[in-house]
Parts: structure tokens; sequence; C-alpha cells
């Protein structure tokens, strides 16, 4: 099935550039300024745009989105609210918007509604980091027919069993967990992560996207050269509340960082 | 169906191959003779099958037995777990243990284990409950372990897991993570069980000892619920009917409980589906009880299923009542129960009276209450 996610990946491919997907917890510290973020992600030269939903317990996250998740609670932010958030971002930009959520919140939301819901508001894709293929089988069954992407996650820890079952379970791109640990955390660049995405690419042909220790330009360049897609969060997140032209500086450098990477 | 392994995939090879270890330690018989010979020279097992004759005499009703964990080594059940997840480690070349605690004797039973077998050991702890188990953060720190404070959430016992799992993640190469209840994505639910087992094969043994038959009721606090998993294990094939006792904190109407069939639905938290806390929009509630053990939003995954099998019924006692049984418990036999096993106590107190003088209960007493005399006597306004 065409998405707008597979679409954005098979233009950039042709145009041989790297996806810049840099992420926002929406709600933080409101949906308003989250809709305007996003249209700036946009402006700035973004591909594909991660809305994170807040949750009480973001086991795989680090510090920053921790904080971040907090706050959007505070402010009353739901899962609902997110989806309308999309509904109405579609009034004006039709950049690929995907959910990062944890499973809970769309558990107790009900798969089925969820993704209906989603799917019609204008969500392409969803990673849910407590969701492996292994217990997702309902999830993919009804999302399969919807056109919403899943996008499972990868890790440097992964066995070649693994890589297969999430390279074959995974549509839109598989999202590649730069390093052992949780978002946020110092990242790498060793050469290892070279090796460990060509494995997988003997595996699969769906793009690959690498995010959770990237964290300044450089960084995404390096990654640019491997991946097909660099995703920024910690890193943005902590330039939110600087000002509207720090975070926005920082976007354009991270976007020709990424753009750059094959002339490097 | 309640279970599963929702985890992040950066753990799930290391789920896959703990599974196998578990599971290739329980036909190693050189594994199994070290555990048991521990069990018997280090933890003090068997642990006594006690009579208590002046409560049974005061309650008026059926005759109550006492499990006494409260005498294993380091003072709770939870040794019987963290001995058996520590040797599992070695075994598998780890050279770092973690684990979380909330009334901090898992965090002690796993400092304890960890020393014994020569590991690198951190263990992970809420705020709060730093503040109200300041003796047992002591204990851990006199056993070389390092005691990490998480003021982050609710800064209670599932805070403490996030932040396990937090550092598993990252270590997961070196680290294991002796996860305290039977709680968690698969195998850990059914390993903790495994190694709780011992005490309902104990029981059933003493009782038949004692009684020259199988009691009639079992009866057990429920946190996580590995004590109580510990104790049912072995009868779940035999007609003794079988209580689970959630914390009631300051009634089921305040909002401030942790009964998570009373007040609670279907979630996945931390791992697996069970019965949780949470709000409508699916975050997790926090919870509130006087005992740091049962304050934990979601129950083990095997007891939904035993619940809707109808094989064990589950109530709750509040506060005020597992501070009465704690000290009714105190002055009649002269043993002092943690705040946990004091909300089992309770449901006993409830219960004996009702039934007749031939009727058996059993009650896990799986802790002793050193840890919470001081927070007992603030909460009676007494400086100690």
């Amino acid at each position: 099935m065409k998405t707008r996610i597979s679409e954005r990946f098979n233009r950039l491919k042709r145009e041989n550039r790297t996806a810049f997907i840099p992420y926002i917890m929406a709600g933080d510290p409101s949906l308003e300024k989250t809709r305007d973020v996003v249209l700036l992600f946009e402006e700035c030269g973004a591909d594909i745009v991660e809305l994170g939903v807040p949750f009480s317990d973001p086991l795989a996250d680090g510090p920053t989105i921790q904080r971040a998740s907090e706050r959007s609670l505070q402010n009353g932010t739901t899962l609902r609210k997110v989806i309308a958030l999309v509904q109405d971002l579609r009034r004006t930009t039709q950049i690929p918007l995907v959910l990062m959520t944890y499973f809970n919140p769309v558990f107790k939301y009900g798969v089925e509604s969820f993704i209906t819901d989603a799917v019609r508001a204008g969500v392409d894709g969803v990673i849910i980091p407590d969701l492996p293929p292994d217990e997702a089988k309902e999830f993919i069954r009804f999302s399969g027919k919807t056109g919403l992407d899943t996008i499972f996650l990868l890790a440097p820890t992964s066995t070649e069993d693994r890589v297969k079952k999430v390279a074959h379970a995974s549509s839109g791109f598989i999202y590649y967990v730069s390093i052992t640990g949780i978002t946020g955390s110092s990242l790498l660049l060793d050469g290892s992560m070279e090796i460990l995405l060509s494995n997988i690419r003997k595996h699969t042909g769906k793009p690959i996207a690498v995010g959770f220790g990237v964290s300044t330009p450089e960084e995404a360049s390096a990654v640019a050269g491997m991946a097909d897609g660099v995703i920024v969060g910690s890193a943005i997140v902590k330039r939110l509340f600087e000002t509207p032209d720090a975070l926005k500086d920082f976007l354009i450098r991270l976007r020709e960082a990424i753009k750059q990477h094959r002339t490097l | 169906m309640y279970g599963g392994r929702f985890a992040p995939e950066t753990l799930m090879p290391a789920l896959h191959e703990l599974e196998e270890a578990y599971l290739s330690s329980k036909k190693d018989k050189d594994f199994q003779r070290e555990l048991v010979h521990l069990q018997k020279t280090y933890i003090g097992r068997p642990t006594p099958l006690y009579f208590a004759g002046r409560l049974t005499e005061h309650l008026g009703g059926a005759r109550i037995y006492l499990k006494r964990e409260d005498l294993a080594h380091t003072g709770a059940h939870k040794i019987n777990n963290a001995l058996g997840q520590v040797l599992l480690a070695k075994k598998m070349g780890k050279k770092r243990v973690i684990a979380e605690t909330g009334a901090g004797q898992h965090g002690v039973a796993t400092a304890t284990a960890a020393a014994l077998a020569g590991l690198e050991c951190e263990i992970y702890m809420g705020t709060e409950d730093m503040e109200r188990q300041a003796l047992n953060v002591f204990r851990m720190l006199l056993l070389g372990s390092k005691v990490t404070e998480v003021p982050v959430g609710s800064r209670t016992l599932k805070d403490a897991i996030n932040e396990a799992l937090r550092d598993w993640t990252t270590n997961v190469r070196t680290t294991h993570y002796v996860l305290g209840t039977v709680f968690g994505p698969h195998p850990f639910p059914v390993m903790v069980r495994d190694f709780q087992s011992v005490i309902g094969r104990e029981a059933r043994k003493q009782i038949l000892a004692a009684e020259g038959r199988l009691p009639d009721y079992l009866i057990a606090c429920v946190g996580g619920g590995s004590n109580a998993m510990g104790l049912f294990y072995e009868f779940l094939g035999d007609a003794a009917k079988m209580i689970g006792v959630e914390a009631g904190g300051r009634g089921i109407e305040s909002g401030e409980h942790a009964a998570r069939f009373a007040g609670g639905s279907i979630g996945i938290f931390q791992g697996c589906k069970s019965y949780l806390l949470q709000d409508e929009d699916g975050n997790v509630l926090g919870t509130h009880s006087v005992s740091a053990g049962l304050d934990y939003a979601s129950i083990g995954p095997e007891h939904p299923f035993l619940r809707d099998e109808g094989r064990v019924r589950y109530t709750y006692a509040n506060d005020e009542e597992a501070l009465a049984a704690f000290g009714l418990l105190s002055r009649m036999e002269g043993i002092i129960p943690a705040l946990e096993s004091a909300h089992a106590v309770a449901e006993v107190i409830k219960l004996a009276p009702t039934l007749s003088r031939e009727t058996v209960i059993i009650v896990n007493l799986s802790g002793r209450g050193d840890k919470d005399v001081q927070q007992v006597a603030k909460i009676k306004g007494i400086e100690l």
C-alpha cells in the first residue's frame, strides 16, 4: 500500500537524500505550541515528524523526554487530544506524521478504535517501544487493512532471528536504536553501527531510520551517511525553551548536516 | 490472556537468553544441588509452620498456622527468589546485578545474595520509600551495594522498576535484573513463582505432619504477588480455598489504595498484561498503602488468571485493619509481622471467627516487622 511515509522515502531515494525526522513531545508545553513547532519542522526541511504521546511511565526514555512527558501530562494532554491535533494539522500540512506512544494508552483506547481514529485524523505511522512484533499480531492485523504504518525497532543487541522478524513486521521504515540504552544517551560512533546496519540490510530493503542518541549536527551527518533517515529527539526537546531563533537555527543546522553527508 | 513480553527491543534478546538459561538450570543437577544446599544452610530452610495457639483461642474459630517466612535469612520470603536469580546470573556469566525495591526487603535480599556470590550490586529505590524504610537502605549499604534514589514520578516502587529497566536496557550485556516479584515480561513471572514455590512445598509436608490432612484455607497478602504464588502454587490441585489480600489503603472510595482488582482494569505495564490502576487515558495512577511492599499499581499476571478461573478469591485490608493486625499478632504470639504480612493477618481476623474449630488455615507470614517499627511508632505519634 502506498503511504505518505513510503512515498516520501521513494522520493528521497530518487534524490539520493536522507530523511530528517525531528521529534517533539505533543503538549509540551501546550498543544498550540506543538502545532507551531510541527510547522516549523516542515519549514526547516523535515521529511517526517515524530509526535510523542505522553505517558506516566516512559521506561524507554531518558530524563529529557521523561520531563517533557511529565509537563505534557500536567497540561492535560491525552492520546485523544494528540489525535485531534493531527486532524487539525492536516488542514495546513501533508508532512508524514508518526506517533510515538507507549502501548497502554493505545490498549486502553482500544486497538481497533485507535487505529481507525488515528488514520481518519491523518496519522501515517506508529512507533510503540514496548510493543515488539511478538505481541503485535492484533495490532498489525488491524493496521494492515488501513494503511497505517507499523514501525518496529531494532537495537544493537538484536539477534539475526529478531532482525528477520522485526524487518518483516515493519512497514514505512525500520527504527534502528543507535545505542544500547534509553533516549538521549550519548552516541558512540566507533564503526559498529555501520556493520550492524549492513547486517540488517542483508535481510530487508525497507528504509532504516536511526535514532535515540543523535544530538549534534556532526553526529546527524555521520549517521546520515549510513542510514535512510536520522531521528533527533532529546536534543530538540532541550532547545524548545530557548529562543525561537535558537530552535530554528539548530533545526537548519541539522538539516544541512544531513543533506551534506554524501559529499563529506 | 495475561502476561506476555511487552518489552523494548533492546531487552528482547536478553529475555530469550534468560528463559533458556532458566529452563536449563531447572535440569542442571549441580545448579539445583547448590540451590537446595544454600536454601538449607544459608537461608535456614525449611522455615517452620507454627500453630498460633493463642491467636486461634482469641479469635475462637479456625485453627491458625503461620508459615514463618519471617524467619528466613534477611527476614522475608524475598531471599528465596533473590538467591535463585543471583545464582542464575552468575551461571550466565553476568558481573553485575540490579534490583528495584519498595519496602527494602527485596533490595536487602538481592544485596545479600550478591555479596554471597561476589557480584556487583545496585538497588533502585523511590525517594518516598527510602524515607520510610531508612533502616533497610543502610542494611543494603552495609552489604556492599550501591543504593540509587529514584526521585521521579510517584517516587515509589513502580518508579524504581522503571529506573531498573532503564539501567538494564543500558547495561544488558553485563547485568542481570533481579526482578523481585512475579511480574514483568516473561519469563520473570514464572521463574520467580518457581523460586518461591518452595514455601508451599514445605507447608504442604508440614501441615500433613501436624494435622494429618491438607488445609482448608490459604491466605497471603498480594503486592506483586510473589509470596502468595509461592504459597498457593503447590496447592492449586487440592481443594484448599485461597485468598489473596491486597492493600485497601485509606479505602477504595478514597482512591488512595493499591487494590487492583477492586479498583483497576486490564492494562499493559512494565512488560506484561494484567490488572492495573489506571485513569481513562491509560496513565498509571498513584497508589497508597501503609506498607511500601504492597504499594504498587499492578499485580503479577498469574493472579488475574487464577481469579478468572475462580481458583483464588481476592479481597483487601485497609491501613487501619493492617495496623490492628500488626498489634494483635505482636501481643498474642510475640511475633511482629511486616506490615505487608499484617494485611493477610487482618483477613484471618475477619475470617477465622466465622469458621468451625476443625477448619485449618495457613497464613503466609511473609516477613518480619522490625523494618516497620519506626513507621508504626510515627503513625501512633510516638517519638523514638
